[in-house]
């Protein structure tokens, strides 16, 4: 079943030699993915420390001295931006869609390996400059990660002098090293698929991370130009968000800009960035689930088309951020349709998902819990996205905790949870060794008991009406002294969760040395990256020749097969009847040999 | 299994905390209820999906969980199954949809009775502006904005002479009388918010914002800010004192106009200021 190649490099490979080539100025897909998820892992590490900062004034207000107004804000805004952008985006396109993309379709590395490289030296640039924002004069930005005018770079603003300044440039130069790995990622996916690997037989993950790469390609544009136009604005006095207003007692020299203008081109980036996160989630969540419970995911082309659907009706839903925001209230009546039309697609895929389930033979393995609980907290998160949608309902809950504990749920938690999955999976591919399981059992239950402690009761005090973004709640009346215990249990279990990952980079490290050695294929699992002569896969990933692919990636407990999963590049057996191997492409791999390569 | 029963648990205490935790809407002091309601609905709907997926998926997990010698069925699709958990899940969001949207374009009206009054948000304070006799508020811009004309009302307009100018951040209004808030900011934006009334509309400078809503209960109540404004957000506070007409009637004869406002020898100083592109922010209005 697997090609018995052997690993001799052949000509065509140019394997590197030399040290810096082969891990610091690589080519190698694999090596970059590793760079990708290692710098976002190292900048989501500030970002943890400044929630737990944050939840220590919200929670214990003035137990910590030096964490004042000015600090406060800055928490708060490069906690958001750096978690929605330089962790989650980074680590799900620039990590898993760089390990996996080649990897799954069959390919030797990306279309564009030297272009690659530079998408993650421009991403590196982009984080380097961000944390750079730490030690300007003046600290980071504290506008909030929504960055709005005039706010931002106005005086009474910490960081208006040189954080937002650098805020926005990291932003730029983010983009510019998303559109580079982007533009490979999605060519990659249609131009170097094997022999065999129709659209319609790649792996959900796969169309997961390709959706969201040209959703990634689509939507960043928006805030590239915000970006710069604010910028402007900023440096040189140009007016585009700015109208005439007078800052702290002085009039100012803008005049005729628009602050909704930016709002609106903020978030026909920023909705679509929520699934530019979630697709690839939903993708390997699928993958993941299907893996483990030794089953095919139910409903394959439903899941394709879903995840296709929510891709396009996501860039028309973004005003949904914006109903109290003083846009023309008849927006009101288009964005909540739109908002709630697109349950319809994602409920279709959290239905799939428990129905992958019955008739299962689910294997309870570390990468198999992160995978249910993502199911939990998304379908949690999910709903509670209605209320948000739901236009009149939004009304008393924007800006309060029920947002924060909202977004955290179904863009913090649940795609965390995969990325944690999708690492206890995938990691035996990557090192060639297990991650210890124990540490993971204990990383797990913390990890998702503490987190619905965290945010659960969060949204009650969104119903109870507490405002968000509050460095303090001294002396507000309508919050009864309860909510005050609440936020402190809230803090303490955030401080528990927080200290969990912790022992989660412990076991990554310390697995890479003293792991169990992994098989090659340690989940029985049919997609092609654990089909690899070596395992960490060599470069150029398939030995002499590629693999020809014969079914689709989900042929779990197939009727007559002797093991209980059936590899993409074994060739159909005598017991397959004709067609039954592969529900929806049963087309014999000779038909499409003419069209490849 | 372990993971089945905690499934479970969580469904339960999430149904006891939603009836029996202290923390649930603030009491309503508004003609709002409709929010309330459409809001009780989602989560009516939105509750039985959660608990009815989240339970479902522990029965799969406690019947299919890994045994000795159990193989999974093989079962690609069932699209008759698909096709009704579609038609379900529609109705469910119509379902929800439909009185919110109702609610909404309520919201969006106000009531051709409503009275007016504008509030105007600056870092980090809050002052108002009533209309006059004449039922309307004079035009108002940033550029007339000085230490005697806070608000920027025109003093060209005559329309705006009788505005009632009120700082320090404290706003009486009549119980049961529907009223139309227009709401102006002259530097960042902030939102306007008082939880008790559950409407809230942001205040964006260069443009006037509305919403409306009726008092229904007399009392004190805090405005709070509700779009981050800089460092100052949590402390920007003003109060809604919601009484009987007379004592509304008693607090209105003490206000002073915009005109008694104006030192005399503003008219000049007023010539100036009106040079350049005009930036009307608030307009007079049909009430």
């Amino acid at each position: 079943m697997v090609e018995h190649e052997d690993e001799q490099s052949d000509d065509e490979n140019h394997e590197p030699t030399s040290f810096l080539t082969k891990y610091v100025w690589s080519q190698d897909h694999k090596v970059i993915a590793v760079q990708y998820s290692l710098t976002a892992i190292a900048i989501g590490l500030v970002a943890l420390v400044l929630s737990w900062l944050m939840r220590m004034q919200l929670g214990f207000p003035g137990a910590l001295e030096f964490i004042d107004e000015d600090a406060y804000y800055q928490y708060a805004t490069m906690h958001g931006m750096i978690m929605v952008i330089y962790l989650l985006t980074a680590i799900f396109l620039g990590g898993f869609g760089n390990y996996l993309i080649p990897l799954m379709v069959g390919a030797r590395d990306m279309v564009f390996p030297y272009l690659n490289m530079l998408s993650y030296w421009v991403y590196l640039l982009a984080v380097i400059v961000l944390t750079a924002s730490f030690f300007v004069p003046g600290g980071p930005t504290g506008a909030g990660w929504t960055l709005y005018p005039p706010q931002s770079i106005l005086q009474g603003t910490p960081g208006y002098e040189w954080g937002i300044i650098l805020m926005l440039t990291s932003l730029v130069i983010f983009i510019v090293a998303f559109t580079m790995g982007g533009l490979n990622y999605v060519t990659t996916i249609l131009q170097a698929r094997a022999r065999g690997m129709t659209l319609m037989r790649m792996p959900l993950t796969v169309w997961g991370i390709f959706i969201a790469t040209f959703m990634g390609l689509l939507a960043f544009p928006a805030l590239f130009v915000s970006g710069v136009m604010l910028l402007l604005d900023r440096v040189i006095g140009t007016s585009f968000f700015v109208p005439e207003i007078i800052s702290l007692g002085d009039p100012l020299a803008y005049g005729g800009g628009s602050p909704l203008l930016f709002q609106h081109l903020f978030w026909f980036f920023g909705h679509p960035e929520v699934y530019i996160v979630a697709l690839p989630a939903f993708g390997i969540v699928s993958d993941l689930l299907s893996v483990h419970a030794r089953k095919n995911i139910f409903g394959y082309r439903m899941m394709v088309w879903a995840l296709l659907a929510i891709g396009v009706l996501s860039f028309i839903v973004w005003a949904h951020h914006m109903y109290v925001s003083g846009m023309d209230p008849a927006f009101g009546f288009f964005f909540a349709i739109t908002t709630l039309i697109i349950a319809v697609p994602t409920a279709i895929k959290v239905y799939n998902w428990v129905l992958t389930l019955w008739r299962a033979d689910i294997h309870m393995t570390v990468p198999m819990l992160f995978s249910l609980s993502f199911i939990l907290t998304f379908v949690f998160g999910g709903l509670t996205g209605l209320f948000l949608g739901n236009v009149v309902v939004d009304v008393p809950l924007s800006d309060t905790y029920f947002v924060v504990a909202h977004f955290h749920m179904v863009m913090g938690v649940a795609p965390i949870m995969i990325v944690f999955g999708a690492i206890y999976h995938w990691y035996p591919k990557i090192t060639g060794r297990m991650l210890h399981g124990a540490m993971g059992q204990i990383h797990f239950w913390v990890t998702f008991l503490g987190t619905y402690a965290i945010y659960f009761p969060m949204h009650y005090l969104g119903f109870v009406g507490v405002p968000r973004r509050y460095y303090s709640y001294d002396e507000i009346d309508f919050i009864p002294e309860s909510a005050h215990d609440l936020n402190a249990a809230i803090t303490v279990a955030a401080l528990i969760v927080g200290a969990a990952q912790l022992l989660f980079l412990y076991n990554v490290f310390w697995s890479l040395r003293k792991g169990e050695k992994a098989p090659a294929n340690p989940w029985k699992a049919t997609s092609l990256e654990w089909q690899t002569p070596q395992t960490p896969p060599a470069h150029g990933n398939w030995g002499k020749e590629l693999p020809v692919v014969h079914r689709w990636a989900y042929d779990y407990s197939v009727p007559g097969a002797e093991e209980d999963y059936l590899p993409q590049n074994m060739p159909r057996q005598p017991f397959e009847k004709s067609g039954a191997h592969d529900p929806h492409d049963d087309k014999p791999v000779t038909d499409l040999q003419e069209s490849d390569k | 299994m372990v993971f089945a029963i905690v499934l479970v648990l969580l469904v339960i205490i999430t149904v006891l905390f939603t009836f029996f935790s202290p923390w649930w809407f603030t009491p309503l002091a508004s003609n709002w209820g409709s929010i309330d309601d459409a809001l009780i609905i989602t989560f009516a709907i939105t509750g039985f999906v959660f608990v009815a997926v989240t339970l479902f998926m522990a029965l799969a997990i406690f019947k299919f969980h890994h045994k000795e010698g159990r193989k999974a069925a093989f079962e690609p699709e069932n699209k008759k199954l698909e096709n009704w958990l579609i038609a379900v899940t529609s109705l469910g969001i119509v379902g929800m949809l439909a009185p919110g949207l109702v609610v909404w374009a309520d919201y969006v009206n106000p009531p051709s009775n409503a009275a007016i009054f504008e509030t105007v948000g600056q870092q980090w304070s809050w002052n108002f502006r009533l209309p006059g006799k004449d039922g309307k508020l004079g035009r108002a811009a940033v550029q007339f904005v000085n230490y005697d004309n806070p608000l920027g009302v025109d003093p060209n307009d005559p329309v705006g002479q009788d505005d009632l100018i009120i700082e320090g951040g404290e706003m009486h209004l009549p119980i049961d009388q529907p009223v139309k808030v227009y709401l102006r900011s002259l530097d960042v934006l902030h939102d306007f918010y008082v939880p008790q009334f559950r409407a809230k509309m942001d205040m964006v400078p260069g443009m006037v914002t509305f919403f409306w809503f009726t008092p229904t209960r007399t009392g004190e109540f805090e405005i709070l800010c509700a779009e981050l404004c800089g460092i100052g957000h949590s402390q920007m506070r003003g109060i809604v004192i919601v009484e009987q007409v007379e004592e509304y009637q008693t607090w209105l004869s003490e206000q002073v106009t915009f005109a008694e406002m104006m030192p005399p020898t503003e008219e000049a100083e007023s010539g100036d200021a009106t040079v350049g592109e005009s930036n009307v922010a608030g307009e007079g209005t049909d009430g």
